[in-house]
């Protein structure tokens, strides 16, 4: 069974616990910050798999504060799996997309980054300082999940905000939660979008005043998974090969009759360049 | 011909160029020991830059001439052509080795570079790209071998060679056809990030379509640039007979792109004003339209000047079209900026000037251009002041 996670952005605190245990079970080590007035905890890279953001937005004279967590979505149909020409993605058949050279140690990624490009959410952050890089990201505790434990981060939050689970019950206590609360915006994030993901958020705050991508080039996000684009183009490859070998043979044999036959050794030479 | 000799001539720009050569080296070896980080720009928001965007894309474009005339001279025996044949097959073998070597600077973990070729990733179009690349690579290598041993006598290799070059002209021009498309469609993915003057599902046509018509472009370009450093007569009459092909190859690729744009209703967006609307109106305009015209017109198209300067046009806007895909059309949606550091562009100058000189030491050394009738061609309207 699939897992995923809810995340209720009106219950987070901003109390950082999941980052904490996130580093913490994970073993990455620690950057150094800056602090900066908003207090916001910075961007993913690839000691940081998870971070929780602030968003200020003002709601006529009141001022709206919401924190939003942020890791990988765990797509239903990865992009980065579908980039990744090595397999070293995979959706795993409990939810996670995890990395196979760090989790199951199959150390066949090249490191070209294509999985970076893909991501929609631009998640995978790439170790830059290292010689022989990885690819690092949230691994939905694969190594904790297949134990039956929940996520490190979901067992840390204090308020409820992550909860771990069936998706297809988190998806239905999620609508249950919107229907009994009109505070609740009407959409549940990660439900359609890029063709669903296993982590999902609820807000009562617009989704796109919280940083959500929800809208880009003034068109809502597409809800196709984005492997089936690609594969709609990549699907017709053998066929090409094949029609477009059997034409050019064909147009190379009929054309051959009419042509003169050349002594190509007569007809190139050598440049002196003394001249 | 003068027998077994090897001659390479050096002249100061020749030290010049293998000056560029040693540096770069010497920074690819630091990178390789200590990681991309110490010498490039690149972070999570540009994990591509300079060596996949120009030395990559662009290498792998320009090399389209080999294809393409492959395709005119082989398959459809078009024989006013052979003159120029050999040239484009060999700019295109070396512009797919630059590429090798760019991608093999560029991926992080280089000792994993062969396992695509036993984990099969094949929904990706990366896996694609990647096979159709290295065995056309390959392919090339060969089709170059029959010319080898030309030189360097080896019969019963060169008759193994013989028997083999049909399929592998036809190997040679499927494959290319391919991965030049695949090199488009690996833009699809971008959906949601790339600007949507340049994202569509048509993008692998684009691509295809652009790298085909490109080919005579770049054989008319460095065809003459060759002539200029060799004091030659450039092949004029080649060069212009080329045109019509490409010029209608070029507007049907206009429509295209603006039945696709109107298709995808982002047609007003080319005129918003915005940074991406006016790079791709120059492409359009500047690099699609004005070789167009030029290529119309008699009284250009008949000078050495205009079908050089029109064809100089293809092959720039081309490589810019690359540069709006890798660059302009992503800036917006992964924010963050890039600009490639000076160690990348060292490197980037460094792999083209080995390729420059491995070209002009081919051409010195084995029968790539055509003898020419009257050895001294001493008068030459455009001057032989540059001296390659
Ligand atoms: S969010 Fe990005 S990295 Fe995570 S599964 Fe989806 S495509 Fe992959
Ligand atoms: S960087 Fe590694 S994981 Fe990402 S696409 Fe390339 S080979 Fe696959
Ligand atoms: S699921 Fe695990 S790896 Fe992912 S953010 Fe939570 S604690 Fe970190």
């Amino acid at each position: 069974m699939s897992k995923g996670v809810l995340v209720d952005v009106t219950r987070c605190i901003d109390c950082k616990s999941c980052m904490v245990a996130c580093k913490v079970w994970n073993d990455l080590p620690s950057r150094k910050t800056e602090f900066s007035n908003d207090l916001d905890a910075g961007s993913l890279n690839s000691d940081t798999y998870t971070v929780v953001n602030n968003s200020i937005s003002e709601n006529g004279d009141e001022v709206i504060w919401r924190f939003v967590k942020r890791q990988c979505m765990h797509c239903l149909e990865p992009a980065c799996e579908s980039a990744c020409f090595t397999h070293s993605f995979v959706k795993t058949k409990e939810g996670a997309v995890i990395y196979k050279p760090t989790v199951l140690d199959q150390d066949y990624c090249v490191g070209c980054r294509y999985c970076m490009i893909a991501c929609p959410f631009d998640i995978p952050a790439f170790q830059w300082e290292k010689a022989f890089p990885y690819v690092e990201k949230c691994t939905f505790c694969y190594d904790r999940t297949q134990q039956g434990l929940q996520t490190a981060c979901a067992q840390a939050c204090p308020t409820g905000t992550l909860q771990f689970g069936e998706r297809e019950e988190l998806l239905a206590e999620a609508w249950q939660r919107i229907n009994n609360n009109p505070k609740y915006i009407k959409h549940v994030y990660g439900e359609k979008e890029y063709g669903g993901t296993s982590w999902l958020y609820i807000s009562d705050v617009p989704f796109a005043q919280l940083g959500f991508k929800t809208e880009v080039f003034n068109r809502p996000v597409t809800e196709k998974a984005i492997p089936s684009l690609t594969w709609q183009v990549l699907k017709w490859t053998p066929f090409i090969f094949v029609g477009w070998g059997a034409l050019l043979t064909a147009m190379r044999a009929y054309t051959k009759r009419r042509a003169t036959v050349h002594n190509e050794e007569e007809l190139y030479g050598p440049v002196d360049p003394k001249e | 011909m003068y027998g077994r000799n090897w001659s390479f001539r050096i002249t100061w720009f020749r030290i010049l160029m293998i000056i560029f050569v040693l540096i770069a080296a010497a920074a690819a070896l630091y990178r390789f020991v200590y990681g991309l980080g110490a010498i490039t720009n690149l972070s999570d928001e540009w994990p591509w830059g300079l060596w996949i965007g120009f030395d990559l894309l662009c290498g792998i474009a320009l090399a389209g001439g080999g294809f393409s005339t492959a395709l005119v001279v082989h398959v459809l025996h078009k024989d006013k052509y052979l003159p120029i044949a050999r040239a484009a097959l060999l700019t295109s073998l070396l512009g797919y080795i630059i590429a090798m070597v760019s991608l093999f600077l560029d991926i992080g973990r280089w000792f994993n570079f062969w396992r695509p070729f036993f984990y099969w990733g094949f929904h990706s179009v990366l896996f694609e790209v990647f096979w159709c690349i290295s065995i056309y690579t390959t392919i090339q290598v060969l089709e170059f071998g029959d010319i080898f041993f030309e030189k360097v006598k080896f019969p019963a290799l060169k008759k193994i060679l013989g028997y083999l070059m049909t399929p592998l002209l036809i190997l040679g021009i499927i494959l290319p056809s391919l991965h030049q498309s695949s090199l488009g469609s690996l833009y699809i993915v971008a959906i949601d990030k790339l600007y949507p003057l340049w994202w569509s599902m048509l993008i692998p046509f684009f691509f295809v379509w652009s790298a085909f018509f490109l080919g005579p472009a770049m054989v008319t370009v460095e065809g003459t640039l060759a002539a200029r450093a060799y004091g030659r007569d450039p092949e004029l009459p080649v060069f212009q007979s080329l045109t019509k092909m490409t010029m209608w190859m070029m507007i049907i690729y206009f429509i295209v792109k603006m039945i696709d744009l109107n298709y995808r209703g982002v047609f007003g967006m080319a005129f918003n004003g915005s940074y991406e609307s006016n790079m791709f109106l120059i492409e359009m305009i500047v690099f699609i339209l004005l070789p167009i015209f030029m290529y119309a017109i008699p009284s250009i198209r008949t000078k050495l000047w205009g079908v050089v300067t029109a064809s100089l046009l293809v092959v720039v806007g081309v490589v810019f079209n690359r540069m709006n895909v890798v660059f302009t059309g992503m800036a917006k949606s992964v924010g963050g900026s890039y600009f490639p550091s000076i160690w990348e562009f060292l490197i980037t100058i460094g792999m083209w000037s080995a390729l420059a000189l491995a070209y002009l030491f081919i051409v010195e050394n084995f029968s790539i251009l055509p003898k020419e009738e009257h050895t001294h061609s001493t008068h030459t309207n455009y001057g032989t002041g540059f001296q390659a």
